[in-house]
């Protein structure tokens, strides 16, 4: 009976080493062809024109202001739109942890649609608003008497600002709000009934609580508008660049490999240091400080002080996240002032022959696959990521393997830099991974060039950190003991995961599944580069517009950006409808 | 002189129709008053207006004579022991118990010295630099205690005071509180939803049903003269029989014609209905005596201190009670026959 047993875990340990080994093999086969390979060659290229390594693009660099300039500019602006976008995110994570109020699940779904809407729409809504043409501008000129467009936010630094705030907003109030949400509010009614004044309990003991999330935040944030591209592109004009936007330029505009690869370098250095940060925070969010389930924590507000308190922050949010989009929409509906389609049909028509002319129902097509097929492969990947980079589910493994310390150190070192791994390509230029691609997997014995494949791998690249990031804390908070139980109970590893892991990391996958569906859709520094001619994506074809001179080629990128707006928002709906029911609450 | 706490009419209404109904309590100083009542009873509630934490639609809240209705809770100088302690995780043990002490902003010195002196009251000398998270479930709950008593507050209320403790603790913290709390000359409310509890620790015990408080009195009060039949079954009086009174002092019921004791009460006229309520200790074990019943033992276990026994009456009634360790009981399926003391039998009139 006890020679049985004891076979049996054998043959289990064995078998799920052997499983969990070819996990790891396909992860690092996928990263190392699809994102080092690429990254080495282009990067050799670069470093070593005539075959032997130079640092003279470094050099070079450091030599030019004009560079220095630029990573000053992309330190400061990210810095001062994190710090912007948390203090007006604050308020709003406080009100959604702490109260309940009629129509918030509607305004929570309402304040994620910024996020997961394409850079070139974003850029499209806010000169929609503030732009010389924009809603703001033509009231002030109908009702004041202006002449002229009286604010010109046209390329600078304020309307960067916003934007950034505008689309990372929703990143701390989910962040900061969900941490805050499940904080027990009677640890802040003791302190009041310490004599801690209202400030003062928040201050001594939410605050010191919050900070871990806070600030895990906003190395997201600091992240997201450090890599800022399509914004500073098409809002900043010349004047303003950002390291990814000086890569384009030099990639694009003056075929300076080397000094892209170099400005690239630094780049990644930077975001690879600040996800290593990041990670380590998050793992420490994880850990259980007194949390309590939302419904003990949310209630209705209560007099009229905190009604206005609840719904001037709302009215915040309505303003700053739904005025643009509405401006998009009813900029790209109107022509000469009045109510018009002609940008929408314009779409359809091809007047000049142009060869780059792109008919909508294609570019959204397009789109539509490669974000399908990107969801398929990120969501496979991510959850064997995460379920690798979960530790407790493999720490009885490594115990048992026990056999030389060796082993149990090369899990572990696995595990440890899998995790900052698998965050690289956030923060990697997506200019530099789409020219890699170019430059590594054109020619045998990978020869993908032609191949729509190309995309698929560029955009499950950069959507694999938001998977992973999704699921892997739904995963952390899986009790150890359910696990044990359904082991107890006779199940085997893979049951184990599928019977307690997948149900419970359901609603997390399917908001990774979200993410990797929008951030194909939107991602445009790669795609730009590595999509062929006759099969271009959303987008893509927006630049094109916006490109050409003229009110109908303009309006054309408004109707566009529209429509991928409707799209991105609609797979969002869609998705978020397969969420499994009883989870809802966490 | 003005009692401690009074409370008048409190109501508090909420959105989903549970109201707190017009609540009214003394609480003398040094008492240590127990709020009794399951879960959903308001008892929670009740405790938060008194704190402040929660506004009451309308009523007042007296300390000492003076309103305290709208005062907010950080200068009411009350003391709050919360449900599962609440415990500050990024404190250790000395800034949580200093906290409130620092909010009223006494020197470093005299904090260390109050912070040593209330550890010392609880047992907990030397535990100052423990991590909040390194204690047992016991630790937490002295740590608590040392908190809210830090700030020598006028009033201290507790909620579930002994609830997340198991059970070994709490039998001996069901000792040891009340000794701590009449050490440090605390007036204390105390919350719970366990009579056991609450009858140890309080000396004067409210019990509340559905927002509304139902019988106030000293704990043996209470046992002895539950005021309906919920009360009864609430306080685990499980021994409940239909009655007719047939003369004072007389009654009918399935298991005969018993006599019970003389109220002061009194107003029980021939032909009334009434519960008759048994309490368990009621029953000895001889074929002399008034009351004389019948039963056949259908479970019968022996917990340590005394025995436990159910029987049946051949009417189908079934009766619990309890005797001292040292008695023989028959077996399983034999019949006993057991004298009822009627200073044991009480009547209900609130049958509900």
């Amino acid at each position: 009976m006890s020679r049985r047993a004891n076979e049996g875990r054998v043959d289990l340990s064995t078998l799920s080493r052997l499983a969990r080994l070819l996990i790891y093999a396909v992860l690092f086969a996928f990263l190392i062809l699809f994102y080092f390979y690429p990254l080495t060659s282009i990067l050799s290229l670069s470093f070593t024109p005539e075959g032997n390594v130079s640092l003279e693009p470094f050099t070079e660099l450091f030599g030019r202001p004009r560079y220095l300039r630029v990573l000053w500019f992309t330190i400061w602006q990210a810095a001062l739109s994190t710090l912007l976008t948390v203090a007006l995110a604050l308020p709003g994570s406080y009100i959604f942890a702490r109260y309940d109020f009629p129509g918030k699940s509607l305004i929570r779904a309402l304040t994620t649609v910024p996020f997961v809407l394409p850079t070139m729409v974003v850029s499209l809504a806010f000169t929609a608003v503030l732009g010389p043409r924009g809603l703001v501008n033509m009231a002030l000129m109908r009702v004041l008497g202006f002449q002229e467009p009286p604010l010109n936010l046209q390329h600078t630094v304020a309307i960067i600002l916003l934007a950034h705030v505008f689309y990372n907003y929703t990143l701390v109030l989910r962040i900061v709000g969900s941490y805050w949400s499940n904080l027990n509010p009677r640890l802040e009614e003791a302190a009041r009934m310490l004599g801690a004044s209202r400030w003062e309990a928040f201050r001594q003991v939410t605050l010191p609580l919050l900070v871990p999330s806070i600030a895990a935040a906003s190395i997201l944030v600091f992240i997201f508008d450090f890599t800022s591209f399509g914004v500073i592109l098409v809002l900043g004009g010349p004047r303003f660049a950002t390291l990814e936007v000086a890569i384009y330029r030099q990639t694009v505009h003056y075929l300076n490999l080397p000094l892209a690869a170099s400005l690239s370098v630094i780049q990644i250095l930077f975001t690879f240091a600040l996800m290593t940060v990041y990670t380590r925070l998050q793992a420490t969010m994880t850990l259980p400080v007194e949390l309590r389930s939302r419904r003990a924590t949310q209630r209705r507000p209560r007099g009229w002080r905190e009604w206005i308190w609840v719904g001037g922050n709302l009215a915040l949010m309505v303003v700053l996240l739904i005025a643009p989009l509405v401006a998009l929409v009813q900029r790209s509906l109107t022509l000469g002032g009045g109510l018009s389609f002609t940008f929408y049909r314009e779409l359809f028509r091809n007047p000049r022959g142009s060869v780059f002319y792109v008919p909508p129902a294609a570019a959204v097509r397009n789109s539509v696959t490669f974000a399908l097929a990107t969801v398929g492969l990120a969501v496979v990947l991510g959850l064997m990521a995460a379920s690798m980079l979960d530790g407790r589910s493999t720490r009885v493994d490594v115990q048992e393997s026990g056999d030389g310390s060796l082993l149990k150190t090369l899990w572990r070192g696995l595990r440890q830099l899998l995790d900052p791994v698998l965050m690289l390509p956030l923060g990697t230029s997506a200019v530099t991974l789409g020219l890699g691609y170019i430059v590594a997997l054109d020619e045998p014995p990978l020869n993908l060039r032609t191949s729509p494949v190309l995309v698929i791998l560029a955009h499950t690249l950069v959507a694999l950190p938001f998977v992973v990031r999704s699921v892997l804390p739904a995963l952390r908070s899986i009790q150890p003991q359910l696990r044990e139980a359904a082991s107890v109970l006779g199940a085997s590893p893979w049951r184990v995961w599928r019977e307690v892991d997948l149900p419970i990391v359901a609603r997390a996958v399917v908001v990774g599944a979200v993410f990797a569906f929008t951030v194909s859709m939107g991602e445009f520094g790669a795609t730009s580069l590595i999509a062929r001619p006759e099969r271009p994506t959303m987008p893509v074809a927006i630049f094109r517009f916006l490109g050409r001179p003229g009110t109908i080629n303009y309006g054309q990128a408004l109707a566009m950006s529209t429509l991928l707006m409707l799209v991105c928002t609609a797979g969002f709906l869609v998705i978020e409808r397969f969420r499994v029911g009883g989870l809802r609450e966490f | 002189m003005a009692p401690l706490l009074e409370l008048r009419d409190l109501h508090k209404a909420y959105p989903d129709g549970w109201t707190l109904s017009d609540v009214s309590l003394t609480v003398e100083e040094r008492q240590i008053y127990g709020l009794l009542g399951p879960s959903g009873s308001g008892k929670s509630t009740l405790l938060r207006l008194i704190a402040g934490l929660e506004m009451p639609d309308s009523g007042q809240v007296l300390v000492a004579g003076r309103d305290v209705t709208r005062v907010p809770p950080h200068r009411r100088g009350f003391g709050l022991m919360f449900q599962e302690y609440a415990l500050f995780p990024h404190k250790d043990v000395f800034s949580n118990v200093a906290f409130g002490l620092r909010m009223e902003g006494l020197e470093r010195k005299r904090i260390e010295d109050r912070v040593a002196e209330v550890l010392a009251l609880v047992g907990l000398e030397g535990f100052g630099h423990r991590d909040v998270s390194q204690l047992s479930g016991g630790e937490r709950q002295r740590v608590a205690l040392a908190r809210s008593l830090a700030p020598n507050p006028r009033l201290l209320m507790l909620d579930e005071p002994l609830g997340a403790l198991d059970r070994t603790l709490r039998e001996r913290l069901m000792d040891e509180l009340p000794a701590i709390l009449h050490q440090a000359g605390v007036t204390v409310i105390s919350v719970t939803h366990d009579q056991e509890e609450a009858f140890a620790i309080s000396d004067c015990v409210a019990l509340m049903r559905s927002g509304e408080v139902i019988q106030v009195g000293p704990p043996q009060e209470l046992y002895r003269h539950p005021r309906s039949a919920w009360i009864a079954r609430f306080l685990g009086l499980t021994n409940l029989l239909d009655a007719e009174v047939v003369a004072p002092q007389r009654v009918r019921t399935a298991v005969g014609t018993l006599e019970v004791e003389a109220t002061d009460e009194g107003g029980w006229d021939g032909g009334s209905e009434a519960q008759l309520l048994i309490r368990p200790e009621a029953a000895r074990i001889r074929d002399d005596g008034p009351n004389r019943v019948d039963l056949e033992v259908v479970a019968r276990s022996f917990r340590g201190m005394h025995w436990q026994l159910e029987g049946r009456h051949e009417s189908g009634e079934e009766l619990a009670f309890i005797f001292s360790a040292g008695v023989d009981l028959p077996r399983l399926g034999e019949t006993i026959t057991l004298s009822l003391r009627p200073e044991a039998l009480t009547l209900l009139g609130d049958t509900h």
